[in-house]
């Protein structure tokens, strides 16, 4: 397939579990620099999706394109190191470690066994933990043990961690699972701010969070999308107010 | 200076060179060249338990298969010694003067080629590390970049094992058999079965020993350290984080193998014959068994798991032989069961804060003891009081 502007160029992405297609034959662009959401109703594939770009499930057939580089062959560690990172929708951190020691980790540098041998932790690795940690609201809690912190925080660290990496896509499953309506506010502000420079997936089913942050909204319903355009054309869209706005 | 101490606590240096000075210093003073000799062996055994806090401990991975690596590397420096002993002069009875005896034995009529090397000692020292260390991680990297783990990556270092005792015993005629190789005698014309010999090599073990410990600190305190540890809570996020996970975990079983199989050499230098009894799978739990009482996230403590253990192996076997194993399978459960950090872990969490406890009266000499004496740091974590040892629990009221 011919290059593309695209950060990201999914094209007839298929992948089935023993017959059953999780995502059957789903074509996706997502600009530079775009602000993307992805809702529809649970087992709509939406996490599945994010597992095929990130190459934790391999696809059976498509191309996913990222700067025009072919993914879907790809170690996992390789498509990371392209620049693709990806939040899990349950929190994923490292919970003995301690928040500095967690952003610390994911510094993109030292990444093979002789390299984090000789890792050292320099000026430049401890201002960027301070910066990413300021951006996330736990500069005061670096000593902190991560698996103390609320799950709000937990959230954030994740989003931390990933930020780390300045990965050009980020993909975040559900980020405001499980927050306060404070916390929401506060994420969302984040997800306004990251998104300079760089593109951002998003998967949520909070409707106003949606609307807050939102460029443009992708639904998806059985592994196939439903509909695509503005938050207003989507919300007003019949199939999509059938199969999951209307209940 | 203050930054100097905290360093000195961060790094464990303090209790590294507690260690040292035990080993060192006072077991040669105290103890008749028998029983040092016997504590010598036991700290070849140290070597695996170190290796399994760096693989089990920090990485996650429980092999149950250390003795493969512990024995090769013994093996390879009977070899060399092997080889010495036979020298024409010596074995001018044998129809075939100049071969180990087994190899005369069997009908053997020349030195197979693959024992040429072990003609030299820089080759068979070599050897001593590198051919564990390749075989660990041909086994690793097959096993772990198709992400096997877990408990069927512990089978798997099981089968290796069964596989390497049966093959050993089964090649008399090239590897001495279930006798092994036996009747060692000299390291370049060195008698190491004399005394002073037992007590240079003593002295070279547990400064090999010492340094192994160090070096695993100095990897802990590293960036590759956090990853291990990272990795046995979260190994998706360290995978998705960019990092090639199953060559950490390859790093940390070739790791493991290097340090077990200077052990295992050490074993046959003081101990003076290796044998397939070493390399199968019983030996293999037993050693698993000295890191979980050692504690198994402490490199000192796998060391004092290794003796305790030991000396109540060599205790117990003699009055009661049979009772042993279920003794030894008792300990190991009630270990798992009830103090899953170990010796280590009980000092961490009774000793320690009773030291702290008994240091803070002092700054205030009048008060009477608090009903309630704070914890000495914020990540001490209060146990159970029921769990006190005896002479801790006393004091501790
Ligand atoms: N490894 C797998 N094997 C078999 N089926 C799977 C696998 N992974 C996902 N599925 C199925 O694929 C479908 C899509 O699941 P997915 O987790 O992507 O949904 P989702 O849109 O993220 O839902 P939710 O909103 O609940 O998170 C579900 O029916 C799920 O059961
Ligand atoms: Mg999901």
């Amino acid at each position: 397939m011919s290059n593309t502007d695209f950060v990201l160029a999914i094209e007839d992405l298929t992948v089935s579990f023993d017959g059953f297609k999780a995502i059957d034959a789903l074509t996706l662009y997502v600009d530079r620099g775009e602000l993307r959401v992805i809702i529809g109703p649970n087992g709509a594939g939406k996490t599945t999706l994010l597992d095929l770009i990130c190459g934790k499930t391999k696809a059976s057939a498509g191309s996913i394109k990222f700067k025009n580089q072919e993914m879907t062959r790809l170690a996992e560690h390789k498509i990371v190191r392209a620049g693709v990172g990806r939040k899990f929708q349950t929190p994923s951190i490292y919970e003995n470690l301690s928040v500095f020691k967690n952003l610390e980790v994911s510094f993109p540098r030292g990444r093979s066994v002789l390299g984090a041998l000789g890792f050292r932790c320099t000026d430049e690795v401890k201002e960027r933990v301070q910066s990413v940690a300021t951006e996330i609201g736990l500069a005061d809690a670096l000593d902190t043990e991560a698996g103390l912190l609320s799950h709000g925080q937990k959230q954030w660290l994740e989003i931390g961690m990933l930020l780390m990496q300045e990965p050009e896509l980020l993909m975040l499953d559900e980020p405001i699972a499980g927050m306060s309506v404070r916390e929401r506010e506060l994420t969302a502000d984040l997800l306004q701010r990251i998104c300079k420079g760089r593109s951002v997936i998003v998967i949520e089913h909070d409707m106003d969070f949606v609307k807050r942050i939102a460029h443009k909204v992708t639904v998806m319903h059985q592994g196939k999308i439903l509909a695509e355009g503005s938050m207003e054309k989507v919300q007003a869209d019949p199939k999509v107010i059938d199969v999951y706005l209307g209940h | 200076m203050d930054a100097f101490k905290s360093w000195i606590a961060r790094s464990g240096t303090g209790s590294i060179l507690l260690l040292a000075l035990l080993i060192v210093v006072v077991f040669p003073l105290t103890m008749d060249i028998f029983r040092l000799n016997l504590v010598g062996k036991y700290l070849t055994y140290a070597f695996v338990a170190v290796g399994l806090v760096m693989l089990w401990g920090y990485g996650g991975i429980l092999s149950l298969g250390q003795g493969v690596f512990f024995g090769l590397g013994g093996y390879m420096m009977a070899m060399f010694l092997k080889l010495e002993a036979s020298d024409p002069e010596a074995t001018k009875i044998q129809s075939t003067p100049g071969i180990p005896d087994f190899m005369d034995w069997n009908q053997l009529t020349e030195l197979p080629l693959w024992w040429e090397p072990f003609r030299h000692l820089p080759l068979a020292l070599i050897a001593v590390v590198a051919v564990p260390m390749v075989l660990a991680f041909i086994i690793s990297f097959a096993m772990f970049k198709r992400r096997v783990g877990g408990v069927y990556f512990a089978i798997i270092t099981q089968a290796v094992a069964l596989i390497l005792t049966v093959l050993i015993i089964g090649q008399q005629g090239y590897t001495g058999g279930v006798n092994g190789i036996t009747d060692l005698r000299t390291l370049l014309g060195w008698d190491i079965r004399s005394d002073s010999a037992k007590y240079v090599l003593y002295f070279v073990n547990a400064g090999l020993l010492i340094g192994v410990i160090a070096l695993c600190r100095w990897i802990q305190m590293s960036k590759l350290g956090t990853l291990l540890l990272a990795m046995r809570d979260k190994e998706d996020r360290v995978r998705f984080s960019g990092y090639d996970v199953a060559m950490f975990k390859v790093f940390a079983f070739v790791l493991a193998a290097g340090i077990s199989a200077i052990g295992g050499a050490m074993f046959t230098l003081q101990v003076g014959f290796m044998s397939p009894s070493f390399v199968g799978i019983v030996p293999s739990i037993e050693m698993v068994i000295f890191a979980a009482v050692g504690g198994r996230m402490s490199l000192v403590g796998a060391v004092y798991g290794a003796l305790l253990v030991n000396f109540g192996k060599t205790y117990f076997s003699e009055s009661a032989p049979d009772l042993w194993l279920f003794l030894m399978a008792a300990l190991f459960i009630g270990v798992v069961l009830a103090f899953p950090n170990g010796l280590a872990g009980l000092y961490e969490s009774h000793v320690k804060p009773w030291f702290a406890r008994r240091k803070a009266p002092k700054a205030a000499p009048a008060a009477v003891e608090p009903p309630a004496a704070p914890p000495p740091s914020p990540s001490q974590k209060s146990a159970p009081p029921a769990a006190l040892p005896g002479g801790v629990q006393g004091q501790s009221a």
